[in-house]
């Protein structure tokens, strides 16, 4: 007894009509579309305006980053403008593109916080953006910001940033902590 | 006779300018046009500075056409090692010349009377009248296709020659199509010719100068208007671009026939397609949309369906004619790049089955049509 086996089908047939298998109207209604584009792009470069979504980049900036964009690092401060990184290195460990470079001072008028960074640069030619010294931090001293670096080059020396370029912490924008810590995060046993 | 050495030299000056300025800006026109197309902004980043100076000339990205022309005579030769030398050597060429020389019998204007234009040299040439055309041959036409032939045979020599299974493969596909889409392109062009009962282009696009029921200008398109379609088709696949890219398809070819060419024996072949989408839309124009004709108008000037006459100088309808022609290659050219950055690229088993299954029949119906047409008339040429 033969069974009658039905291969199971994995596609579709092709279902054009013959209007659309003649081709020939079909590519016009294709070069109708494209040359409708180009004649409407074309009309507002000639009146002006911008005929494309593409950013001149390094003269032009997208205006749509996203609100948490991890872009530019922040170095946040102390009410004194102090940085208050306290060079302990924890964010160049576990840079995986081991672009942070810190070079760590001792002041000991500083009872609370002898470390404090001299020197603290960023390569962002080789700066991944992942954000894990950011997640890294245990005292809150670098934050990453809306804004890109944007450092266009021919020549990767120039993309480093350092101390002066990094303390650029602005609180009205990026959300300040109270400082020192207020009644409300203070937690009682 | 010293004369028309004068003229012959500078027509030819004119033309081969005019075909490697085409040539030069066709690669501008293509990248900004597919941009434009496509939401984007297109090359804009070579510029030349003015010496001294911190300005700039960046003219919407025209000097990347320059910036591409010094890269390709500064790149490596680099060469591959088992070759056939001399094959591998003149393959270029063998692409290259040929197109340059189709022009030759193209007309790109009308009468020129060198006495009346410019009135200082009317003792010298007094009453002698040229055509605008390098060479006015009676096989005008038959020139155009023994030449654009010729370029089957650079593809094929320039794959044969490299040594190269990818190059090989590019060179067969390159033969087949352009072999079939050859013959379909004489078909089409045959009821042209049986129209305007010559092949000396000349004389088409004087034919062309009128009008049809009084209103429509008398060019090949009106008459033939399926055989247009089918010509641009059919040229489009004989200069090898998409949607008929086959024999240089990057996705599966590499480059085809010219994989193991580099530097300036590539840049050869691509400087020859482009100055091959002028030529076809020199072709076309001369053919199918009268040339150097303006409706309406003639070498004395315009005159309208109404009644109404403009006369105009010697040199205004010189002027107006050359322009005319520049303007409608442009346009031609433009569109072939709109088709080329709209349509995706054949199946290699659909392009063969489309030029043989579909464009012949239809090209013989249509040289059918007219002949029956034209032996109903019974009144001669249109």
């Amino acid at each position: 007894m033969k069974v009658a086996y039905a291969r199971k089908r994995y596609w579709n047939e092709p279902t054009l009509t013959l209007w659309e298998r003649s081709y020939l109207p079909e590519i016009i209604r294709g070069l109708a579309v494209t040359s409708g584009v180009f004649l409407r792009n074309m009309g507002r470069w000639i009146t002006g305006r911008k005929g494309a979504l593409t950013t001149y980049y390094p003269e032009e900036q997208r205006a749509d980053f996203a609100p948490l964009n991890r872009g530019k690092h922040v170095l946040t401060q102390r009410p004194d403008g102090r940085p208050q990184c306290i060079a302990c290195n924890m964010c160049a460990t576990v840079c995986p593109a081991k672009v942070i470079e810190i070079e760590a001072g001792f002041d000991p008028d500083d009872v609370a916080h002898p470390k404090f960074p001299v020197r603290f640069e960023i390569d962002y030619s080789r700066c991944i953006f992942c954000g894990l010294c950011v997640e890294a931090c245990p005292e809150d001293a670098i934050r990453m910001a809306r804004e890109i670096p944007s450092l266009p080059s021919a020549n990767r020396h120039e993309m480093w940033l350092g101390l002066d370029e990094l303390l650029t912490w602005n609180p009205q924008r990026d959300v300040a902590k109270p400082y020192p810590p207020g009644p409300t995060t203070r937690r009682t046993p | 006779m010293t004369q028309d050495l004068v003229v012959a030299l500078v027509f030819i000056v004119y033309a081969m300018g005019a075909l490697i300025t085409f040539g030069t800006l066709l690669t501008w026109v293509e990248r900004k046009q597919a941009a434009v197309m496509s939401d984007r902004i297109g090359a804009n980043r070579a510029y030349v500075r003015i010496p001294f100076t911190q300005f700039k000339l960046i003219w919407w990205g025209l000097f990347h056409g320059v910036a591409d022309g010094i890269k390709m005579l500064l790149k490596e030769n680099f060469t591959p090692q088992s070759y056939d030398r001399v094959a591998y050597a003149i393959a270029p060429w063998v692409v290259f010349t040929p197109v340059l020389l189709v022009f030759a019998v193209v007309p790109f204007g009308g009468t020129l009377e060198p006495g009346r234009l410019v009135p200082a040299l009317a003792g010298w040439f007094g009453d002698r009248s040229y055509p605008m055309q390098i060479a006015r041959l009676d096989a005008g036409l038959l020139i155009v296709f023994a030449f654009s032939g010729l370029t089957v045979i650079g593809a094929m020599l320039a794959g044969w020659s490299s040594a190269n299974k990818f190059s090989l493969l590019g060179a067969l596909r390159a033969g087949s199509q352009m072999i079939s889409y050859e013959l379909v392109m004489g078909l089409t062009v045959l009821g042209l010719v049986m129209t305007f009962a010559t092949i000396d282009l000349g004389a088409i696009v004087q034919r062309q100068s009128g009008t049809v029921l009084g209103v429509l200008p008398a060019w090949g398109i009106v008459y033939q208007p399926l055989g247009a379609v089918l010509f641009l088709t059919a040229a489009i696949a004989e200069n090898k671009r998409i949607p008929f890219d086959l024999p240089e398809a990057e996705s599966e070819l590499i480059a085809g026939y010219y994989t193991e060419y580099t530097s300036m024996k590539m840049g050869l072949f691509m400087f020859a397609e482009f100055i091959e989408i002028a030529i076809v839309g020199a072709l076309f124009t001369t053919l199918f949309l009268g040339g150097y004709n303006l409706p309406y108008m003639s070498d004395a000037g315009f005159a309208f369906p109404g009644g109404t006459t403009v006369a105009l100088p010697h040199v205004a309808v010189v002027l107006i004619q050359l322009v005319t022609f520049l303007v409608k290659v442009m346009l031609v050219c433009s569109f072939q790049i709109l088709i080329r950055w709209s349509l995706p690229r054949f199946r290699y088993d659909q392009v063969l089955r489309f030029a043989w299954k579909f464009m012949l029949p239809v090209a013989l119906a249509n040289l059918t049509v007219t002949a029956i047409v034209l032996w109903s008339h019974l009144k001669g040429p249109l």
